[in-house]
């Protein structure tokens, strides 16, 4: 299924400049070229596309792409156009016939750029429309990798309007205590935000409305706050869902408190489709230290805080609200590479085949989840993926309460019998011992005892012996249990010769086990010696 | 030599011999247990030689034979490679095996040993031959094909009969009714018929056994054979009325069971299900119906300069190494790194499972001879409250001490078995020739996490182009 006016030989991808104001990022990036041109593909990049993420035309040039003067004439040329940002109208207006965009698109909150893509009968892969569930696309999930980058960069902005170190420090002049931050939602961007502010060395918090992440905010250096309140906040698809009356006020109780006791919040708190919910209200603004910072990632959607002023960082009631909606683009260089990396894991599923021609395979559960319009007909949304929404509330589940049951089923079910095994061993031994003494003579009581007493010796002095050692161990053992050379010896030529003793097939014999044990006993300890001799500090 | 003089010789060498066992239980001192052994052993053969029992015509003979034995022994000794030494230890193991029953038969024909027994005393005499000789032909034919699938002369899959508890059942029964027509033979040569039939079977059930066990069990069939050496050398001693010879082979004996009942604890496996033999054959019926077991996800693959990478940009290190480290005689090459690592300042540990390999400590042993120093290496327990901690954890030819299955999924073969939680690291790498399952024969979700890279190819080649990438 080939697409494209250069059918048959190798298409050509292109990279056009992005024109969204503010936007500084970039579809590829001359490390990904490289690559790409291996999968067979030739780049085309605009003039001028890498210029604001710090790549010049040069570096793309050197990597093997070829750099076109003017968007229109780019779009002409391109196959396949790799963009950032939605098309704009403009921008709509260039695409022809065939041609295959990847780009993010959000379908559902744009119903009339859809309508238009529609109409220019291309084929449309929304990055953000990526089955995200599928272990198999987390390599191509944009939406993550550039949620990270916002995430880490969100600590940065705060770290920048806030007027104290991080880190607590002890200097020589006084004690600095440690920051505290508070971070409101745990996805992959307050995940990034978490593990960046911990790496600064302060001491963080973090709450999300889905109980299971707070292994994940443990992990990266955070303490999970509770919601005092039950109930399940997953909502398919990896995102949180609107939660009841009661959860919201306990939840806003926790967040007042939080807000008094912090000196940074950062918000992250986003529902798809619907404005951003309001976290903090005005009251807890105020109730916050002076000095003390709020950056807000959901202010392009309307903000978690209800005195965010979207696009810019303002200071009310002595607290810094950072709203900037571009704290992707103000790590330029990092998302774009890492967008560029995404779109090219794309790529190759794209073109399994590796000659440089897409197919875009409607079978394949990631692609059909990301193909949005195909060919002219609206092909979003995708028949209904079932994995998202079974693994997240299923899983869980399934995994604790085996594990809470074989917990316990171990306690009750194995000491009971341990106790049982132990009286019957000492009703065996009982037996036994009885049965020895009643029936063997002396001789045999007084080599049993001496018997019974190295087996306890034995255990006793072997048990501390270090795993480490367990070979060398062995091997000594084994050397020491050559002993039995001693039954050979007596054997060889007894002082006192019985009569019709025969002599020659004894000694014979015997020889023979002198041999095998004399082999056993310097064999033996030699190698331990050389084992030993090997471990050192 | 008096009597009295010989057995206080004989105190004095079991002594030696239990503070050689002692001195194993660490490193520092560890040589001087092995040189307690040694005097002991020599005490101990001096005072028989030059004791009551032996007159000076057998000198030549001891002399002669302990020559043979010991040029062969030291020259085994030095030869050795650090990675067949289960084979050696299976050898020697077998070797116990022969003298003890050699021992027993010389000792049965000879009528000086019977002397002045008479009623219960000769029976137990008499008794004492029979089991003597029947541990050490189980001891013998056992090590001889535990040595076998160790040096891969013999597969290592499982042999199973059908039937085959029924088959040991039938040869123990026999064994018993020929143990009573041999207490009950008036003659030498009446007796001898029951001996020997009895000791082919001892030796088939041996075969019989040890074929039943599959590879990743070795390390408690090792362990085993050794404490039947030992049982084997304390049966001789009661046969002979040798105090010596009960006392270590006591100890040897309660050292190798302690050794295998450690093993099982680290397969989470009871002692009679390893002997009855067949590692995953009970279970391998209900796998395929526990579809949901199946992991899903996707592997991905990385390459030599791709671990270099993760290696050089992690600050903390560990390295799991399994049978195929040993296999692929990868041990010096992981030094090399592991030097590399340590100079740039990452903190690089050892992560040893106990049941790694095919002996117990064999893992040790290798590195040890590669030189890493014993104070990096360490045991699972110490270790698996680290790995949250740990950026990067390589896996080299190890698969089931590292299933997270063990502890997920109760419908696992290996469930309940201690593992290296090396998931919980930041990111692991894995390197296997394939991605074919381990002994057990079960699929490892380890591989499907989506922090997990698999480096395929031999692990001797691939991480020397690891450290190629590293020093470049």
């Amino acid at each position: 299924m080939q697409t494209g006016v250069s059918t048959g030989s190798a298409q050509r991808i292109g990279v056009p400049r992005e024109i969204f104001p503010g936007e500084k990022r970039v579809a590829t990036v001359p490390e990904v070229v490289e690559k790409l041109i291996k999968l067979g593909f030739k780049v085309a990049v605009e003039s001028g596309a890498g210029d604001l993420a710090n790549f010049s035309d040069e570096t793309y040039r050197a990597a093997g792409a070829e750099i076109i003067e003017g968007a229109a004439a780019l779009w002409a040329a391109s196959d396949i156009v790799f963009k950032v940002r939605g098309p704009t109208a403009d921008e709509v207006a260039l695409i022809h016939e065939g041609q295959t965009l990847i780009s993010f698109i959000w379908p559902a909150q744009n119903p009339e750029l859809m309508q238009q893509l529609t109409a220019r009968k291309a084929t449309v892969l929304a990055i953000d429309a990526l089955p995200r569930m599928l272990s198999r696309a987390q390599k191509m999930d944009a939406l993550t990798s550039q949620a990270g980058v916002a995430g880490y960069r969100a600590v940065i902005e705060a770290a920048n309007a806030f007027g104290r170190f991080f880190n607590g420090q002890i200097t020589a002049a006084g004690k600095v205590p440690p920051a505290k931050v508070f971070i409101a939602g745990a996805g992959v961007a307050g995940l990034a935000a978490i593990g960046t502010a911990a790496g600064l060395g302060a001491i963080v918090r973090a709450n999300d409305t889905r109980a299971e992440v707070s292994d994940q905010v443990t992990s990266l250096g955070g303490e999970f706050v509770k919601v005092d309140y039950e109930e399940e906040g997953g909502g398919g698809g990896g995102y949180a869902k609107v939660m009841s009356e009661g959860f919201q006020q306990a939840q806003r109780e926790m967040y007042a408190k939080q807000a008094r006791e912090v000196d940074i919040i950062i918000t992250t708190a986003l529902i798809p489709g619907k404005p951003a919910p309001k976290l903090i209200t005005a009251e807890m603004v105020k109730s916050m230290k002076p000095g003390s910072v709020i950056v807000d990632m959901a202010a392009e959607q309307g903000g978690n805080c209800e005195l965010t002023e979207p696009g810019q960082a303002v200071v009310k009631h002595g607290v810094t609200i950072v709203g900037y909606t571009d704290l992707v683009s103000r790590l330029s260089k990092q998302s774009s590479t890492l967008y560029a990396t995404n779109l090219f894991r794309l790529t190759e599923e794209l073109c399994k085949t590796k000659d440089g021609i897409v197919n875009v395979n409607m079978e394949d559960d990631a692609i059909r989840g990301l193909t949005v319009t195909k060919e002219g007909s609206i092909t979003w949304p995708p028949p209904a993926p079932k994995l998202p929404a079974a693994p997240a509330a299923a899983a869980p589940k399934a995994a604790t309460a085996p594990a809470a049951k074989k917990a316990q089923g171990h306690g009750a079910a194995s000491e009971p019998m341990a106790g049982n095994k132990l009286a019957i061993m000492f009703g065996v031994a009982a037996v036994l011992f009885w049965l020895i003494g009643a029936n063997a003579p002396k001789e045999f009581l007084s080599h049993f005892t001496v018997f019974v007493l190295a087996c306890f010796v034995g255990y006793m002095v072997v048990w501390n012996v270090k795993p480490a050692l367990h070979t060398p161990l062995m091997s000594v053992t084994n050397a020491i249990s050559s002993i039995i050379a001693i039954g050979a010896l007596v054997q060889i030529s007894p002082i006192a010769g019985a009569v019709d003793r025969p002599d020659d097939l004894i000694r014979w014999v015997a020889g023979a086990g002198i041999v095998l044990t004399a082999i056993n006993m310097f064999g033996g300890f030699a190698v331990t010696q050389r084992m030993l001799a090997m471990f050192r500090k | 030599m008096s009597a009295s003089l010989a057995t206080v010789s004989y105190i004095g060498a079991t002594i030696l011999f239990i503070l050689s066992l002692g001195g194993l239980s660490n490193q520092e001192t560890s040589l001087r247990g092995n040189l307690y052994g040694m005097i002991g052993m020599t005490l101990a053969v001096l005072a028989t030689v030059f004791g009551p029992q032996v007159s000076a015509a057998g000198l030549p003979w001891i002399i002669g034979a302990m020559l043979i034995g010991a040029s062969i022994g030291l020259y085994a000794a030095r030869t050795v490679q650090m990675t067949q030494m289960p084979e050696l230890v299976a050898l020697m193991h077998s070797m116990v095996g022969l003298a003890a029953m050699l021992v027993g038969f010389a000792t049965y024909i000879d009528p000086e040993a019977v002397k002045g027994f008479t009623g219960a005393a000769k029976s137990i005499h008499e008794m004492e031959i029979y089991i003597g000789i029947l541990i050490g032909a189980v001891t013998f034919s056992g090590s001889i094909i535990a040595f076998g699938k160790l040096s891969g002369r013999i597969g290592g899959n499982p042999l199973l009969l059908p039937g085959r508890h029924w088959l040991n059942l039938v040869g123990l029964l026999v064994v018993i009714y020929f143990g009573r027509e041999f207490l009950h033979a008036e003659t030498l040569s009446a007796g001898m018929t029951p001996l020997i039939v009895m000791t082919v079977i001892a030796l088939l059930f041996g075969i019989h056994m040890v074929m039943a066990i599959g590879g990743a069990d070795m390390p408690v069939v090792v362990s085993m054979l050794n404490s039947y050496s030992g049982w084997a050398a304390a049966a001789t001693g009661f046969m002979l009325s040798n105090d010596l010879l009960i006392v270590t082979g006591a100890l040897v004996g309660s050292s190798g069971a302690i050794l295998s009942y450690i093993m099982c604890k680290a397969m989470a496996r009871s002692f009679i299900s390893v002997i009855a033999g067949g590692f995953g054959t009970t279970s391998a019926a209900p796998k395929p119906a526990g579809g949901a077991a199946q992991p899903a996800g996707e592997v991905i693959p990385v390459n030599a300069t791709e671990t270099a990478e993760l290696l050089r940009e992690a600050k903390s290190v560990v390295i799991v190494p399994g049978y195929g480290m040993a296999v692929a005689q990868a041990q010096h090459t992981v030094f090399e790194i592991t030097k590399h690592l340590r100079g740039k300042g990452v903190n690089v540990r050892f992560g040893i499972h106990p049941v790694a390999g095919r002996m117990p400590g064999h893992m040790n042993v290798l590195l040890a001879e590669a030189k890493v120093p014993y104070d990096i290496v360490f045991e699972m327990d110490e270790l698996n409250d680290d790995f949250p901690k740990t950026d990067v954890v390589m896996v080299i030819g190890a698969n089931d001490i590292v299933n997270p299955g063990a502890q997920d999924d109760p419908s696992s073969p290996i469930a309940g078995m201690p593992v290296l939680e090396v998931w919980k690291a930041k990111t692991s790498i894995v390197m296997k020739r394939s991605m074919a399952s381990g002994y057990a024969g079960v699929d490892n979700p380890l591989f499907y996490k989506e922090n997990n890279r698999m480096l395929f190819g031999d692990a001797k080649k691939m991480l020397d182009e690891v450290l190629t990438a590293l020093r470049a």
